[in-house]
């Protein structure tokens, strides 16, 4: 893409959103089952996931390629600039610091846990069914607890600030007025999404979960 | 400040010296006696005329640039006391002391306090900031502006070249080709000029490149920092919007 990063940045902006931004939303969404009604609901969310057609490929074009050049080209964009907010203390601009430092939160959070997730999943240590116990065990230590929430908290962040800036990107939100009011939709995403994911950890932190914990023992050396 | 014994005022500034482009900086103090009304820039004109540092020995005068002393021609801009603005217009009464002078480093520093800003002017040729009227004959008249979009089309001419916006913007680095807010909104000037319209296009195709419009990363300091007001978030927006349209366009064959 040398001489021209101009569509390299525009498809990187894009796929924050489409289909990585919506995908926030509905994993969002899918784990908060497990909150609102506990481990059926949340292996019903499972199920309807598993049974969309052709979904070794949604997964490869939908997440996995998306997330590997936005991420990869973001650690790239992060790299390409500097933090003045010691001289320029503007919200904004802590916004924008904080843009890129959630970024590198969330690119070494969502391996890890792809890691001791899904990629659990593809070796055979576990199957689907298990996942809500292997987000037991995960929840219920306190540091895995802690780490977690770090981790969903950047991400939710890194994805809400990224809409308000999606939007001027493409010129949609133009004056400051249409930024202003942007922002606080985005910050209002930002509590919502953030309650959705950190409520679920909640759930799967309680003893409803726990069950099929034997199945877990095969990989507790991964934690 | 601690009023001396004989209760001479004076006025302490700590400047950032630099003997040529590649040498090491280092930073001197000097004490000048106070005067009424005095600004940044007569303070430098007292270290010429007496170039004596505060722990009195003799140095070479600091060296600066400036022109038009009324904050039109941008020349004087440097960073005082942590924020990049004019030198001319920044007033002694109203900066706390000691006053600090850096060159603005996100451009090449030439000696002491003055800078090349030649990248700015790259970027204007860049866009191609300006209106192409001539022919080898004469083309008559172009259409006219209606006076209320002149009044908005002014503020966008104010700008300077300063290089201010772009000593803010987080993303004007050696490591990054961004061209800098200024000439994004000169684009948004000349595009909406009813003669520069004409080659906008031309001007919005530049935008597209390496280093064009996507270096801005939305930290919005630009705004916060141009001493003109220029609006230069949303000029950078509504060019968004005009590359984005164009991208389609031309994708679609339109
Ligand atoms: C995997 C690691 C990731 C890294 C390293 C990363 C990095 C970045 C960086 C540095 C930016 C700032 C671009 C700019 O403002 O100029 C950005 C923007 C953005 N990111 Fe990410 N990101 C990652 C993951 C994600 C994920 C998972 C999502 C979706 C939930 C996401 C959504 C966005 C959005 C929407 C933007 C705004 C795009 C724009 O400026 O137009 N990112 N990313
Ligand atoms: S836009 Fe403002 S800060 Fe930037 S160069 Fe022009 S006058 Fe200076
Ligand atoms: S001397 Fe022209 S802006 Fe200061």
């Amino acid at each position: 893409m040398k001489g021209n990063s101009y569509f390299s940045r525009k498809l990187h902006s894009l796929l924050g959103i489409i289909p990585l931004g919506g995908f926030i939303v509905v994993h969002g969404l899918t784990n908060y089952q497990a909150f609102e009604r506990g481990p059926e609901g949340f292996a019903k969310g499972v199920e309807t996931i598993n049974s969309l057609p052709v979904l070794p490929l949604l997964e490869i074009f939908g997440i996995y390629l998306p997330l590997l050049f936005h991420g990869i080209y973001g650690l790239y964009v992060a790299y390409q600039s500097n933090s003045n907010t010691g001289r320029f203390q503007y919200g904004r601009n802590w916004a924008f610091t904080a843009q890129r430092v959630t970024g590198v939160i969330t690119f070494v959070f969502v391996f890890w846990h792809v890691y001791q997730t899904r990629i659990q999943v593809y070796l055979g240590n576990i199957t689907h069914e298990e996942l809500g116990s292997t987000m037991n065990h995960i929840a219920s230590s306190p540091l895995m607890f802690a780490l977690y929430v770090i981790g969903v908290l950047a991400a939710v962040f890194h994805f809400s600030n990224g809409l308000w800036a999606f939007l001027i990107s493409w010129g949609i939100t133009i004056g400051p007025r249409a930024q202003r009011i942007s922002s606080y939709i985005c910050m209002g995403v930002f509590v919502i999404v953030s309650a959705l994911f950190i409520l679920s950890l909640v759930a799967f932190s309680g003893d409803e979960f726990k069950e099929a914990a034997n199945a877990a023992l095969t990989w507790t050396n991964i934690g | 400040m601690a009023e001396t014994t004989t209760a001479k005022k004076t006025v302490k500034f700590i400047v950032s010296r630099q003997d040529t482009p590649d040498a090491k900086p280092y930073t001197q103090e000097f004490e000048l006696p106070y005067r009424p009304n005095m600004n940044v820039i007569s303070g430098l004109m007292e270290i010429q005329r007496n170039p004596v540092t505060a722990d009195g020995s003799k140095t070479t005068p600091v060296c600066w640039e400036s022109n038009c002393l009324e904050e039109v021609c941008g020349a004087c801009s440097m960073v005082i006391n942590g924020k990049p603005r004019q030198a001319c217009s920044a007033l002694v009464d109203q900066l706390e002391q000691p006053i600090r002078l850096e060159p603005m480093r996100t451009f090449p520093v030439v000696r002491d306090l003055v800078i090349n800003r030649e990248r700015m002017f790259n970027a204007l040729k860049k866009v191609k900031a300006w209106i192409p009227i001539d022919g080898t004959y004469d083309l008559g008249p172009g259409p006219r502006m209606a006076e209320t979009k002149r009044q908005w089309a002014y503020e966008l001419s104010k700008c300077m070249t300063c290089g201010v916006c772009l000593e803010s913007c987080p993303n004007v680095n050696d490591r990054n080709s961004f061209i800098g807010p200024a000439a994004i909104s000169q684009v948004r000037l000349f595009n909406a000029h009813p003669t520069g319209e004409m080659n906008k296009e031309e001007r919005l195709e530049a935008l597209m490149t390496d280093g064009g419009i996507e270096g801005c990363g939305n930290s919005q300091n630009c705004v916060r920092s141009c001493p003109k007001g220029i609006p230069l978030t949303t000029s950078i927006a509504a060019m968004n919007k005009d590359t984005t349209k164009h991208l389609f366009k031309k994708w679609l064959g339109m």
